[in-house]
């Protein structure tokens, strides 16, 4: 592999990141992004997955979490973000403090 | 709070007293390593966000300006033109440990001026070469993230872990031990206080039959 990163996305956006020196992959939906995660998580350490897949991979991420590699980073597509990354930070701070010391004003 | 199913004797009973100085000591440790993760965790999910709103924002931007390049090429030429990246960014990837987590540690190397873009401008728009450029920067910023980021999920969940430890120490094991070393030393002065009783009562009929 050339490239201890990869990028995992939708469409034309990925090839922005391949120019760049990341190896780029294209999944056309959640099934297919799941087996090119599991396929690239052997020989990468970072991979970008576009927040749109990471949402329904969630599980398989959960799991990632137990060792230190490889990092899997939710990136906005070009359509924005859809707040997953966000989600999973409040989540994270509500697990480990109980309270949610960055977002008080979205609380309900 | 049950007690714990054992014979109320000596030998439990100094068993157990140093059963439950063992457990005050962890719980001390424990306590003490899980407010020490928090103050860091803190620290990093603050430094977390504020990266994490940094970037989607730039990197949302850069790809729309990226998308809009892209429109104005043919689909094919433009796959042709990126697929044969020059540059690769340079980074070592170490292991850090973090109270006792094992946490990523990722440094990029600068890599010297090298050519930032793998094809010729004669087929590129100039738009796709600042977005290129541009993402090209911003990976390395992406780089940082993904370590604070990796770093704040994994401490979050050790956190979690080590609070649990901490109040399974506190709610059940201490006052388990401390339940059953109240029981056995209740049990203990009763019977020593039965076989005084005893030979009170006993010396009592001697002192009777030799009057």
């Amino acid at each position: 592999m050339a490239s201890d990163l990869a990028i995992i996305g939708l469409g034309t956006g990925v090839l922005a990141f391949k120019a760049a020196g990341v190896d780029a992959y294209t999944a056309s939906d959640s099934a297919a992004a799941r087996d090119i995660l599991r396929k690239v998580a052997r020989d990468h350490k970072v991979i970008f997955l576009t927040d749109v897949f990471a949402r329904d991979l969630d599980d398989l991420l959960k799991r990632m979490l137990q060792d230190p590699y490889p990092v899997v980073v939710p990136i906005p597509s070009d359509a924005g973000s859809n707040g997953y990354a966000v989600e999973k930070m409040k989540e994270q701070m509500e697990r480990a403090l109980g309270v949610d010391v960055l977002f008080n004003r979205e609380d309900k | 709070m049950a007690r714990l199913n054992v014979n109320p004797t000596r030998m439990e009973l100094k068993k157990l007293k140093a059963r439950l100085a063992t457990a005050v000591r962890g719980h001390k440790l424990l306590k003490d390593k899980s407010d020490e993760m928090i103050r860091r965790f803190s620290i990093l999910i603050k430094e977390n966000k504020k990266l994490r709103d940094e970037l989607e924002k730039e990197l949302a931007d850069c790809l729309k300006e990226f998308s809009l390049a892209a429109g104005l090429m043919e689909p094919d030429a433009m796959e042709k033109a990126f697929s044969m990246p020059t540059e690769s960014i340079k980074a070592t990837y170490g292991v850090q440990n973090v109270m006792s987590v094992e946490v990523p540690e990722i440094k990029v190397v600068e890599s010297g001026a090298g050519n930032a873009y793998p094809y010729s401008f004669a087929d590129v728009t100039s738009e796709a070469d600042y977005s290129v450029k541009r993402i090209g920067e911003l990976v390395r910023k992406l780089l940082t993230l993904a370590e604070v980021e990796k770093t704040t999920a994994m401490l979050a969940i050790e956190i979690e872990r080590n609070k649990r430890r901490v109040n399974a120490l506190e709610y059940v094991m201490i006052p388990q031990i401390e339940e059953t070393i109240h029981y056995i030393k209740g049990k203990l002065d009763e019977n020593e206080r039965a076989s005084i009783t005893r030979l009170m009562k006993v010396k009592s009929m001697i002192a009777d039959r030799n009057d």
